[in-house]
C-alpha cells in the first residue's frame, strides 16, 4: 500500500540521481543478479561447509535440479492448478461481495455508523482461527481452503472499498444530485472513478493474502494443492523435493504480485497517480 | 441525546446479529453452533483458569517476542540495506522473493532445521514478520525527500544523529505500514506453528477440540483468538497515533489548505 503510495516520490528522486552527471557503477539489474549469484552461492556452500547438515537444508543446486524435474511432471502441475483454482476462486467471490457491500454501505452514512463498530471488531480475527470450522464443516475439500480465503481477503476490501466512496468529492456528489443522476448513476460515475484506485490496491493486497491462506490450508487442512504436497514431502522425508516445491510457491507469489501490479498500472492508466509517475 | 445516538450507533448492529444468532440457535439444537449463552459458560470454563496460565499466555509471550524481534532486525537491517544504492540494488531481487513467498511453508521447513520447540515457533514468527518491516523500511529510507538529506548534510549532521533525527522520524509512517502488516503474519504464524507440530499453545489445543468434537469449546477458542486479533490492533493503533502523531498532524494540515 505504501510502496505504491510513495512511488511517485521515489521514481522522481531516482531520476534525479540518474541524471547526475556522476551516475556511477553497474546498472541495477547486474547488482540484483550479483545479488541472487550470492544468495544461491551462501546456500550451496551452507551444508557442504557443514553449517547445517545437508539432509536438513540440501545444496541450491540439489534443490533447483529437484524443482526442473518436478516442472516436467503433471502431479506437480495438478497441484499448481488446484493451489491457484482455489486462491481465484476465493478471490473472485470475496472481491465481489466485498465491492457490493462496500458501495451499498459506503454510501449510506446511516448504514456507515451503524457497521462501524462490527467491521472493526470483525477485521482483525485472524481467519486461521476459523481452520478447526472448516474442517468440521467441510473436511478435506475446496471449499475449506475457500472459507479461509474468502474470510481474510473480504475485509483487506471492503475497507479500501470503504475508504473509497469517503474520498468521493462532496462537490461532485452534489453536482450529480442536483443534476438528477439516479442511484445507479451516481455509483457508476461518480462513485466508482474515486473507488477504483481503493479498490485495486484492496484486491493488490487481497491476492497476496489469497495465496497465504490457500497455501496454510493445504498445508494444514489437507486440501489438494501445492502445499499439501510440501506436507507430504516432508513427512516422507523427501527434503530436497519439499524445497523445491517451496521455491515454487514462492514463484508463484513473485508471479502474482507482477500481475496484479500490471493489470493496477493498466486499469488506473487514466488515473494521476499513475499517469504522474509516467510524466514525471 | 448526541451520546445516545452514538452509542446507539456502536451496540446497534452487534445487538441485532446476537439476537439473531440467539433465535436462530435457541429453537432446534444446532451441532454445529451453540446458543450464546452456552459459549460464554464454555468459554468461561475452558478459557479462565488453568489454561490461561499453560496455553494462552505462553503462546501470547511467542508471538510478542517474535514480532518485536523482527521489528527491531527488521528495522536495523532495513536502515543498513537502504541508506546503501547498492546494497538496495543487490538484495532486492532476493528479498522480494522472500516477501513474495507465503510464510506459513516457512513451517515445515524450520521445523527441520531447529526442530519442535518455543525456538522454532518465535524463528517461524520472525521469519515471517520480517519481511514487510524490512522492505518498508527500505522503501521508507529510500523515498526521503532528497531536499531533506541534502539540509542535513550541509548542516553537518551525519552519523548516528542523522539516523535519529532525521532518517527514523521520515520513513516511520512507511515503516509503521509494515508493522501493522507483520502483527497480522505473527498471529496467522503463532497458530499455525502450533498447529502444526506442538503439544500446548492456543492452536494446538483449538485443534484437539476440533478433532475431538468438542464444538462449543472449539467456538470458545475462535473467540480468544478474535480477541487477542482485535487486542492488537486496538494497540496497534494507540501505538501508531502516539508515534505518528505529528505525521497525521501535518497530513491534516496538507489536506485542509
Amino acid at each position: 500500500m505504501t510502496t505504491q503510495a510513495t512511488g511517485g516520490v521515489t521514481r522522481a528522486s531516482v531520476k534525479a540521481k540518474a541524471s547526475r552527471p556522476a551516475s556511477k557503477g553497474w546498472p541495477k539489474w547486474v547488482l540484483g543478479l550479483i545479488g541472487i549469484v550470492v544468495f544461491l552461492g551462501l546456500w550451496e556452500l551452507m551444508p557442504v561447509v557443514g553449517l547445517v547438515q545437508a539432509k536438513y537444508l540440501p545444496p541450491a543446486s540439489e534443490v533447483i535440479a529437484a524443482l526442473i524435474l518436478d516442472l516436467g511432471l503433471t502431479a506437480f502441475w495438478v497441484a499448481v492448478w488446484d493451489t491457484m483454482l482455489a486462491w481465484l476462486i476465493g478471490l473472485v467471490i470475496a472481491v465481489v461481495a466485498a465491492l457490493v457491500l462496500g458501495l451499498v454501505i459506503g454510501m449510506s452514512p446511516f448504514l456507515r455508523h451503524l457497521t462501524n463498530s462490527s467491521i472493526e471488531f470483525l477485521r482483525p480475527i485472524p481467519s486461521v482461527a476459523l481452520i478447526p470450522l472448516a474442517v468440521l464443516l467441510f473436511g478435506i475439500k475446496l471449499e475449506s481452503s475457500l472459507l479461509l480465503i474468502v474470510y481474510a481477503c473480504f475485509w483487506q476490501v471492503l475497507i479500501q472499498v470503504l475508504y473509497g466512496v469517503a474520498d468521493v468529492d462532496n462537490v461532485a456528489m452534489q453536482t450529480a444530485r442536483s443534476y438528477g443522476f439516479s442511484y445507479v448513476q451516481r455509483v457508476r460515475d461518480v462513485v466508482f472513478p474515486t473507488m477504483l484506485p481503493y479498490l485495486m490496491t484492496g484486491i493488490r493486497l487481497a491476492a497476496s493474502v489469497a495465496l497465504i491462506l490457500a497455501i496454510t490450508a493445504e498445508l494444514l487442512i489437507g486440501s489438494p494443492g501445492l502445499g499439501k504436497e510440501i506436507a507430504l514431502a516432508q513427512s516422507g522425508g523427501a527434503i530436497s523435493g519439499m524445497y523445491a516445491l517451496i521455491l515454487a510457491t514462492g514463484f508463484l507469489g513473485v508471479g502474482i504480485n507482477a500481475v496484479t501490479r500490471i493489470v493496477e498500472k493498466r486499469v488506473l492508466s487514466w488515473h494521476p497517480s499513475v499517469r504522474g509517475e509516467a510524466t514525471v | 441525546m448526541k451520546t445516545l445516538k452514538s452509542v446507539g450507533f456502536l451496540l446497534g448492529l452487534p445487538i441485532i446479529l446476537l439476537l439473531w444468532w440467539w433465535l436462530a440457535t435457541s429453537g432446534a439444537p444446532n451441532f454445529f453452533v451453540p446458543t450464546p449463552a452456552k459459549l460464554l459458560t464454555t468459554f468461561v470454563e475452558t478459557w479462565i483458569g488453568e489454561r490461561l496460565i499453560t496455553d494462552v499466555l505462553p503462546s501470547i509471550m511467542r508471538l510478542v517476542v517474535g514480532v518485536l524481534a523482527a521489528i527491531v532486525l527488521g528495522i536495523v537491517l532495513g536502515l543498513a540495506v537502504g541508506l546503501n544504492r547498492t546494497m538496495r540494488a543487490v538484495t532486492e531481487p532476493v528479498f522480494e522473493f522472500f516477501r513474495a513467498l507465503p510464510p506459513p511453508v516457512l513451517v515445515p521447513v524450520l521445523m527441520l532445521l531447529v526442530g519442535i520447540n518455543d525456538g522454532m515457533k518465535i524463528a517461524v514468527i520472525i521469519s515471517g514478520c520480517i519481511w514487510p518491516v524490512l522492505l518498508n523500511t527500505i522503501e521508507g529510507v529510500r523515498s526521503i525527500d532528497p531536499v531533506q538529506n541534502e539540509t542535513s548534510r550541509s548542516y553537518g549532521i551525519s552519523g548516528f544523529a542523522r539516523i535519529r533525527y532525521q532518517i527514523l522520524p521520515s520513513a516511520t509512517p512507511t515503516i509503521m505500514a509494515g508493522v501493522r502488516q507483520a502483527l497480522s503474519i505473527g498471529l496467522i504464524l503463532m497458530v499455525i506453528s502450533e498447529m502444526f507440530a506442538s503439544s500446548s499453545g492456543l492452536g494446538f489445543t483449538i485443534v484437539q477440540f476440533q478433532r475431538s468434537f468438542a464444538v462449543p469449546e472449539m467456538w470458545s477458542g475462535i473467540v480468544v483468538l478474535g480477541l487477542i486479533g482485535v487486542a492488537l490492533s486496538f494497540i496497534f493503533q494507540a501505538v501508531e497515533r502516539r508515534v505518528l502523531r505529528w505525521y497525521h498532524g501535518l497530513k491534516e494540515v496538507e489536506n485542509a489548505v
